[in-house]
């Protein structure tokens, strides 16, 4: 019976592979903004221009290092390319009610939601944090990298600002 | 055999084109499908090592934890399966999990609000009190459900959320059957209107869940229905907000417990303000018996139905978050934290020219006041003990005050300095016993975190640690040099040292002074990378290599692979 399974699920997958042709899109998952509202992530949009989908956490210091990095240079980001960074924190019940306070008190001009039992970090296939996926204008994902170094943060805008001339990115 | 798989095969065509029946073209209804998917393995060689009790290497050599999850997506619908290898689990993870197999599959379709989820699932009921199903890879803890979920969004600012199934026990289910439903109900989006922008938003919702397992104890008479609430609001007016969760569970003998009748209550309480560089938390929270499983007889990580989570300052600097980690005590705990955070403005006296950002978190936790039964012998009601939830008792368990302050001095050196003063009872937490030849830790710890970049692609990271106690081990020092170049590479160096321990040998050496040195190299080039390690490693949260992750103990070599796609 498992292999029987297996053999359907490996045949509908591969029919579809080979015939994959467009980006992935943000999948439909609810997550939590920093006022206890719920959005879907379906509906992330920004008019157009590149979108940053960043997955961090309160406990995560390289994630943490490169969101304080960002923030030094972001108003230059907006300013030239009109992207916005989404920052999803997949901090659970133990830390998700400080994660406000501490977007706020770090001065983040970001967009930040929690994923708080990882549904959208499971729906877009992210193994460790931080993660960050470029969306194009149209909203599809073009672009992603895991972990953080420093000077990161000069690779991705070198992508963000080639989706916003309207260029292809390369992975 | 074969028309079982003629059903299937049917079943799964039938799904995948449901929504896309009739005038298109199998092209076009496969073209909008989308496959991705991640993996995961780590690989170990093990090392003989006497000197931290690594006397035997198990007799494979090598153990290996591997995983890939795939996911279809097309339109509404969605589907997938996670393959698990276990050949065999590497040390420090759950022993049971051994073998190959499907972990984990599931069909899901959203359509007019309502989504419907068959196979396994993980799912959250407010802050998890009474239920939270969730898996955390690294730990090896996986209590997916397996079953059927629907959630409902009946109209704005109304979601119901319904969930049926039994739990994952490794490759097998747990014994008991869990149904439950959540309600949540967002005042302002529902009554709409002027409300929508009103300054004031309240949120109100509440939890059901219940648990079936057959009773077959001749010494007890077991409830085979055990049913737990709970309800739960979020009031937010301008920058302030208030929220609060209280659950209770009725009675639920179990071998947690030791087996009482008394139930269980738990609450949660924070109360919040922020504005841009200032945020300031404070939260409570209480557990009594609130130990909660799909089986009554099971034990460590297995079928747990619901999450309490530890109210302290999750740590990730070496010493801080391995040595002495606080664990949430099931039967019974009264914990307070509060956290400030505060970005000091640049140009002031203590800014600087970039700023200065501080934390203060200070956290404390007691045991519940409780007067236990006179003579249990002759407690015909098996209540084990009395308590009020809200009543603080006298045993000490943990308390922590923790600052961090962050620092840019230049364009290339910045600093984050830590400091911590702790005090940790071994005793109750770690169940070391008896509690005289155990007493609680005090302990100091500091931690200077220091990057020098060399350049916009180069940089130099250094962790110097401390920690100074005149209890358990006595002191220990951690060095970590990390070299990163950006993108692609890293490399690093660490050494946890227990320079103070005075344990001595026969000889009247010190032979306990064990140097834990791990070395390091990765490499990474969009969602894939590599890392190759070497040398003793204890457990708990690794952020080394630029990502964070939840590590067993390790000796020897070890490979990581992590890819998605």
């Amino acid at each position: 019976m498992k292999k029987i399974f297996l053999i359907t699920a490996l045949t509908v997958l591969s029919l579809t592979v080979f015939s994959q042709t467009e980006n992935r899109a943000m999948p439909s998952v609810n997550v939590t903004d920093m006022e206890g509202g719920k959005v879907n992530t379906s509906d992330f949009n920004n008019d157009g221009k590149p979108m940053i989908v960043n997955f961090w956490a309160t406990w995560c210091s390289p994630c943490k290092r490169e969101l304080n990095n960002i923030a030094d240079i972001y108003d230059d980001w907006v300013e030239e390319t009109g992207v916005k960074l989404i920052a999803i924190s997949i901090d659970d019940a133990r830390n998700s009610g400080k994660v406000a306070q501490y977007v706020n008190g770090k001065a983040w001009e970001y967009e930040v939601y929690i994923d708080a039992n990882q549904d959208l970090k499971r729906a877009l296939n992210v193994n460790n944090v931080p993660h960050t996926f470029l969306l194009n204008g149209k909203g599809e994902i073009v672009w992603q990298h895991n972990s953080y170094s420093e000077g990161d943060e000069y690779t991705l805008y070198e992508a963000v600002k080639a989706l916003a001339d309207g260029k292809s990115v390369k992975h | 055999m074969k028309f079982k798989a003629f059903k299937l095969l049917t079943v799964i065509t039938v799904l995948v084109f449901s929504n896309n029946l009739l005038a298109q073209s199998l092209d076009e209804v496969l073209n909008r499908g989308q496959v991705h998917g991640n993996f995961g393995t780590d690989i170990q060689y093990y090392q003989v090592d006497s000197l931290i009790g690594a006397n035997q290497t198990p007799n494979e050599d090598v153990l290996m934890n591997g995983f890939a999850n795939f996911i279809y997506t097309n339109g509404n619908f969605s589907a997938g399966f996670r393959y698990e290898s276990y050949m065999n689990a590497l040390q420090g993870f759950p022993e049971k999990y051994k073998g190959n197999g499907i972990g984990y599959r599931f069909a899901s379709y959203t359509n007019d609000d309502m989504t419907v989820t068959v196979g396994n699932y993980y799912e959250q009921f407010g802050n998890g009190l009474i239920y939270r199903t969730y898996e955390a890879r690294g730990l090896g803890y996986d209590n997916s459900m397996d079953g059927i979920r629907v959630n409902y969004k009946i109209r704005e600012g109304l979601n119901v959320k319904g969930i049926i199934g039994t739990q994952r026990l490794y490759f097998e289910q747990g014994e008991g059957i869990l149904r439950g439903v959540d309600g949540e109900l967002m005042v302002n989006d529902f009554f709409g209107g002027s409300l929508k922008d009103s300054k004031t938003k309240l949120t109100l919702g509440g939890s059901f869940i219940s648990k079936y397992q057959a009773d077959q104890s001749s010494q007890y008479n077991l409830p085979e229905n055990v049913g737990a609430y709970s309800g739960r609001f979020l009031i937010r007016h301008k920058k302030i907000s208030f929220n609060g969760e209280y659950a209770e569970k009725i009675n639920d003998p179990s071998f947690d417990n030791g087996y009482i009748y008394k139930k269980g209550t738990a609450f949660y309480a924070e109360t919040a303000y922020s504005t841009k560089g200032f945020g300031i938390t404070l939260s409570a929270k209480g557990n009594d018996n609130m130990s909660f499983r799909s089986d009554r007889d099971a034990d460590q990580q297995d079928l747990l139905i619901n999450y309490i989570p530890a109210l302290t300052r999750q740590h990730t600097y070496n010493l801080l978050a391995t040595l002495y980690p606080y664990a949430t005590q099931p039967n019974g705990e009264m914990a307070f934290q509060g956290e400030l955070v505060y970005k000091i403005k640049k140009k002031s006296f203590l800014g600087g020219k970039y700023g200065m950002g501080l934390l203060i978190n200070y956290s404390t936790i007691y045991n519940i006041d409780s007067t236990g039964i006179e003579s249990p012998e002759n407690d015909s009601t098996q209540m084990g003990y009395t308590t009020n939830i809200f009543a603080i008792g006298d045993d000490r368990y943990y308390d922590e005050i923790n600052v961090e302050i962050t620092k840019k001095f230049s364009k290339k050196v910045k600093a984050i300095f830590t400091y911590s003063n702790m005090m940790f009872n071994q005793s109750v937490i770690q169940g070391k016993e008896p509690a005289s030849k155990y007493p609680d830790i005090y302990a100091n710890i500091g931690v200077i975190d220091l990057t020098y970049k060399i350049n916009r692609k180069h940089a130099l990271r250094t962790e110097i640690q401390g920690l100074f106690t005149q209890q358990d081990q006595k002191e220990w020092a951690t060095l970590l040099i990390e070299y990163s170049f950006s993108p692609h590479w890293f490399i690093a160096v660490m050494d946890q040292y227990n320079y103070g321990n005075t344990d001595k040998d026969i000889n009247g050496d010190f032979n306990k002074r064990i140097h834990y040195y791990f070395t390091s190299a990765g490499y990474v080039r969009g969602a894939n990378r590599f890392q190759v390690g070497y040398g003793r490693q204890r457990a708990g949260i690794f952020c080394v290599g630029g990502i964070c992750r939840t590590v067993p103990a390790a000796n020897g070599l070890t490979l990581s692979i992590t890819s998605s796609f």
